[in-house]
């Protein structure tokens, strides 16, 4: 909301969101009955673990696409205010956003393919599918964001739910976002790009420090997800005394921590179905949602 | 801006001929998408915030869909091998020179526009009343058509619609699904237990 980015946000966006990437990685932890410590201690395994190489791999592919993973969330997150200051809030800020987390297809497509293996290709063409099934309905519910607004801006959104936050009259909107974020983060219920079934999909070939851009890219993902949250649909820092960077923290954990939770309470569910159920049930649900909103508006 | 223009312009032609150059399908399309990206970085030299994000959104998706249906149609399986980009090389050139020939002729030869008026201030609100204004029968039409084709491309490209799965008189439950773990599956079911909730050690750690 200033018109001046200050410096600090700049290095605090990175800190903020690998913070909250590590609190997440050790709540998973902590759900699925390990010890809290544990991340940590995989986080220095895989520092010092050789790196494993397969047979004619496309270096230069593979390491575009594990850095790209971390990246392209990070620079999702510039348009996300921390309270009332974003590091840029850019007048189409919520496209911008979409456009970040859309990355991220190429991100994982170019991890599986350019190992040359069988189960990441397996895996990145599932998160293909994936995509085309969550992408539309996530869509329309960031329009009906947009549309109850007045603006793409991610500060006017906020501005707007002074009033009355977007999750109480587009419930159906926040639901939609949910689920999209849960799908555009491959996690848990979504997370079949990297099953079991076909020995951990995109990743199973990587090893040493690709694997930990990996992981660490994807919980900064599911947190960029969850902080986009707040001001789409959770009234942004809005709530009384404590300071408004405080809320959205709060806020931004609360979502984080049901995200991370689900994965430990629904299975996975597989992407043809998901595909039926997005584009049968999702996307007309969103549509209905965006005519509400869009009717109350005019 | 001058400089950020010309670092793009020429990141945009060298990714474009990158895509002719390299040996590999997967190299190629994200050598087309670096090209595109470039393209939509510049419009947001010139103040075209919406139009640019649309740009890298749309291209990101487009190039993996691209990616996805280029590799179904290889040869090769998967297009996994290194093969060569270019075919039929001197009618190639050919079509391509005379293309750049037009195109360039086409460039000083038109009579252009002088600028009239200011850029408005919120170019994105501008563009928005300009295609829902005068322009709205022309859109509104064109999207009608498009969600039509997609509708039926997918209804003709389907190979198994609601009466395969569902029976002749959409009774049938479960439906029968190729998938696994269906009962009508060619194979036997695999089952696949995610274990959600108990330990699994060697899995999702991190």
């Amino acid at each position: 909301m200033s018109e001046q980015t200050p410096v600090w946000s700049v290095i605090a966006l990175p800190a903020v969101l690998a913070a909250l990437a590590l609190a997440a990685a050790v709540l998973d932890a902590v759900l699925g009955g390990f010890r809290a410590s544990s991340p940590l201690g995989e986080v220095a395994r895989l520092l010092v673990q050789q790196r494993r190489r397969t047979l004619l791999p496309d270096t230069l592919l593979l390491r575009i696409g594990v850095v790209s993973l971390v990246v392209a969330p990070v620079l999702a997150g510039i348009v996300i205010p921390l309270g009332d200051i974003a590091v840029a809030d850019l007048a189409v800020g919520i496209v911008w956003f979409n456009a970040m987390e859309v990355c991220v297809w190429g991100s994982l497509w170019l991890t599986g393919w350019s190992v040359n293996s069988v189960y990441p290709l397996v895996g990145a063409y599932r998160f293909v599918a994936q995509g085309l099934a969550y992408e539309l309905p996530h869509m329309f519910a960031l329009i009906t964001v947009g549309l109850g607004a007045g603006s793409l801006r991610m500060s006017d959104a906020v501005r707007a739910q002074q009033e009355l936050w977007f999750v109480v009259w587009m419930p159906l909107a926040f639901l939609v976002y949910l689920i999209s974020a849960l799908a555009m983060a491959f996690w848990g219920p979504m997370g079949a790009p990297l099953g079991g079934d076909i020995a951990g999909g995109s990743r199973a070939e990587l090893s040493g420090p690709d694997r930990l851009l990996f992981q660490s890219g994807r919980y900064v993902l599911l947190v960029v997800a969850a902080a986009a949250a707040v001001p789409l649909f959770l009234g942004g820092g809005a709530g009384p005394l404590l300071p408004s960077w405080l809320w959205a923290l709060i806020k931004t954990a609360a979502v984080l921590g049901l995200l991370v939770w689900v994965r430990h309470r629904v299975p996975v569910v597989r992407m043809d179905r998901f595909t039926q159920c997005s584009w049968l049930v999702l996307i007309p649900v969103s549509l209905l949602q965006l005519l509400v909103v869009g009717v109350v508006v005019l | 801006m001058a400089v950020a223009f010309w670092i793009l312009a020429a990141v945009s032609v060298a990714a474009g001929i990158a895509v002719f150059v390299v040996d590999s399908m997967a190299r190629a399309t994200f050598a087309l998408l670096a090209s595109l990206l470039a393209v939509g970085l510049a419009f947001l030299l010139i103040d075209l915030q919406y139009l640019g994000v649309l740009i890298i959104l749309m291209m990101v998706m487009e190039m993996l869909i691209m990616a996805v249906f280029m590799i179904m149609y290889m040869m090769n399986p998967a297009g996994l091998m290194p093969m060569k980009m270019v075919h039929n090389n001197r009618v190639a050139a050919l079509v391509a020179g005379a293309v750049f020939a037009l195109l360039a002729v086409g460039i000083f030869l038109t009579p252009w526009p002088r600028r009239r008026g200011e850029p408005p201030a919120d170019p994105t609100h501008a563009l928005g009343l300009s295609i829902m204004g005068p322009k709205m029968l022309v859109m509104m039409v064109i999207g009608v058509a498009i969600l039509a084709t997609m509708i039926s491309t997918v209804v003709l490209a389907t190979h198994r619609g609601r009466y395969d799965r569902y029976g002749d008189d959409l009774t049938r439950r479960p439906p029968d699904d190729p998938g696994p773990g269906h009962a009508h599956s060619p194979q036997p079911p695999v089952e696949h237990h995610h274990a959600c909730g108990a330990p699994n050690p060697g899995e999702e750690r991190t």
